[in-house]
């Protein structure tokens, strides 16, 4: 077991290996002369070399990247021209918010989808089957600006049961004191249910159109997996032995069908990251997506970087937990090798 | 030769036998008038302000009513039509064009050459595949190419992918050894042997992408990346109208999103009736 565990970790060193070089690569494809803007408007031609030699923009590509590579793992991303801070710090600041919006639809999504991937493999060519159709094509089809903007519409708009889309928090309320960063969380450990409440209300919107974008392929992944185990022999000699329906359905067939429903988990949370930068953008949220867009608008490159290495190594660790969730989910994985 | 003659009555019988795909490819047949069209179908000039109409609802006279500076919103849907499908379009040929190659070698040599290849597009997965194509347009610069560069990219493992797994069940089998063996290059074995077994697999692919190039498109206009105002494109529509949602005036949003969602609606049903079609084995 630990073995596989370690084979595991050794095989998601090359992806993070490449998540940096491609990172480091867009770094060196920037817009514009790096010397030339750091060294100011009105440099001389030598102003402008001698910068390119502190930056040490004159060495080899190879060597840079070693360069980078220690600058990286010194925890150095660069500073934000607009805001003047180091982008580590900021994106440290600015990752739970993302966050929390992702794991919250994720779990709702998948507590929509499983039981309804479940419903219509049972039922296959029922109602709800064909309605479960109808709405998982319709999900993908749906791009999750239009979603949200919709549902910023009917539900602040129209019918003023969701607080204005815009913020994690509405302003009258002081922000507790940030121990995870997660507001639902630092709010429970302040003891204030009022501002969990408003925190969870404002994520309402932000969640709910986070997970239909993802409920399509979860419960199409469900029902397909569902089918191929109900059909198998194991479940027929369940069935044969008399046990309970319920019995057949959780015990045996719904456990042994979470399994690739596990492994679609990972691709499911890389579609979420990247959705969340537009989810961010619709409802105000101070993320890290809305900071990276802050950045593009206003040319400020290192922010952007640093967005885009954050989530390449984030997802390259989702991957990998994925991947050892699934050896401890399944025992099969460990006997067979 | 009958094989033409018995594809087009199966094509028949796919698109007579499900109505859904007969909408599909009605709708699809609609898209493609817009994008040829759109400058002759389009009752106002996209471009032309008139702060006398601003923010006007839908009425007779504008259909989708006008945005903040009285532009016609009908005519701006239309018009986007041809940029929104053109992006997607290119940017879904140049991922065929470069990972069908690059997968069926992969597949058909193997070794170093497969290692490469895969090893390229795993690491282009790794990424969240949206915010590769943010980073990659950051940094290569402001513009529709780029734009169409990064969907290319992006897209490209899928292809891959494919052909490789094509190339890889078929390298061994009885009548490529006797290609080989007739005398014809590795080259030739790819181009007229594999190429064609794998088009099948590969279409099937593009149709699917479409829609989702047509959303990552959309998706980065929408954020200020690529497309800029006052370019009509789908994406850059509804970041326009987003201000005004808040307040009631819904139309500016609602009719490029339902316009967008139905494109890409209409190119994921057929792209569904196209695997029915082209590769029975795999029907849904």
């Amino acid at each position: 077991m630990l073995r596989l565990i370690a084979k595991r970790l050794i095989a998601a060193v090359p992806s993070l290996f490449g998540v940096v070089v491609i990172t480091f690569l867009l770094t060196r494809a920037l817009p514009g002369d790096p010397a030339a803007y750091f060294a100011g408007g009105a440099a001389t031609a030598e102003a402008i070399e001698q910068v390119r030699r502190q930056l040490g923009l004159d060495r080899p590509l190879p060597e840079q990247f070693l360069r980078y590579l220690g600058d990286l793992a010194r925890g150095e991303f660069g500073l934000s021209l607009t805001t003047g801070q180091p982008v580590l710090t900021e994106l440290a600041q600015r990752l739970p918010a993302s966050l929390e919006i992702v794991l919250v639809a994720l779990v709702v999504a998948c507590g929509i989808a499983v039981p309804m991937g479940v419903l219509a493999a049972v039922r296959q060519g029922s109602w709800i089957d064909q309605v479960c159709r109808v709405i998982t094509t319709a999900g993908v089809s749906l791009p999750t600006f239009f979603t949200g903007l919709l549902l910023a519409y009917v539900f602040y708009f129209l019918l003023g049961w969701a607080p204005s889309p815009m913020g994690r928090l509405d302003p009258i309320f002081s922000t507790p004191p940030v121990v995870t960063g997660f507001l639902l969380i630092d709010s429970l450990i302040a003891r204030d249910a009022a501002i969990w409440w408003a925190a969870a209300k404002q994520l309402v919107l932000p969640v709910a159109t986070m997970a239909i974008f993802v409920l399509a392929p979860i419960a199409r992944m469900t029902r397909a997996s569902m089918l191929g185990v109900l059909s198998s022999d194991f479940v027929r000699t369940a069935r044969a032995s008399g046990l309970t329906p319920a019995t057949v359905l959780f015990t045996y067939a719904l456990r042994n069908a979470l399994l690739p429903v596990i492994t679609t988990l990972g691709m499911v949370f890389g579609f979420m990251l990247g959705g969340s930068v537009i989810v961010e953008k619709v409802f105000g949220w101070p993320g890290i997506g809305s900071y990276a867009i802050d950045a593009l608008t206003a040319s400020d490159y290192a922010p952007v970087q640093g967005f885009v290495l954050t989530m390449g190594v984030l997802f390259v660790f989702v991957n990998l937990l994925v991947d050892l969730l699934y050896l401890l989910v399944d025992p099969r994985v460990s006997v067979d090798s | 030769m009958s094989a033409p003659r018995s594809f087009w009555s199966h094509a028949r019988h796919v698109l007579t036998e499900n109505p859904v795909t007969l909408f599909a490819a009605l709708l699809f047949a609609g898209l493609v008038v817009l994008a040829i069209a759109g400058p002759w179908i389009a009752p106002f000039d996209p471009l032309a302000s008139n702060s006398s109409a601003a923010l006007q609802p839908p009425s007779a006279r504008h259909w989708f009513g006008t945005d903040a500076l009285g532009r016609d919103m009908l005519s701006r849907v239309i018009i986007a039509t041809r940029l929104d499908l053109g992006i997607a379009l290119a940017a879904v040929a140049a991922s065929f064009v470069i990972g069908l190659p690059l997968g069926l070698a992969a597949g058909y040599f193997g070794g170093w050459w497969d290692r490469i290849v895969t090893r390229l597009s795993d690491t282009i997965m790794a990424f969240p595949l949206f915010v590769l194509a943010m980073g990659i347009v950051a940094a290569l610069g402001n513009t529709v190419g780029n734009i169409v560069l990064a969907t290319a990219v992006i897209n490209l493992p899928f292809y891959i992918r494919v052909a490789r797994a094509e190339a890889n069940v078929r390298r061994s089998a009885g009548w490529i050894e006797a290609a080989k063996l007739s005398g014809n290059r590795d080259l030739r074995i790819l181009a007229v042997h594999l190429l064609p077994n794998a088009l099948p697999a590969a279409a099937v692919q593009v149709s699917l992408n479409m829609g989702w190039a047509i959303l990552n498109a959309a998706g980065l206009s929408f954020i200020g990346l690529g497309v800029r105002p006052p370019e009509p494109e789908w994406g850059i529509l509804v970041a326009e109208g987003a201000q005004y949602i808040v307040s009631g005036e819904w139309w500016v949003s609602l009719f490029p999103g339902a316009a967008l969602m139905l494109a890409v609606f209409t190119f994921n049903l057929l792209g569904d009736a196209l695997r029915d079609l082209l590769d029975p084995r795999r029907r849904s």
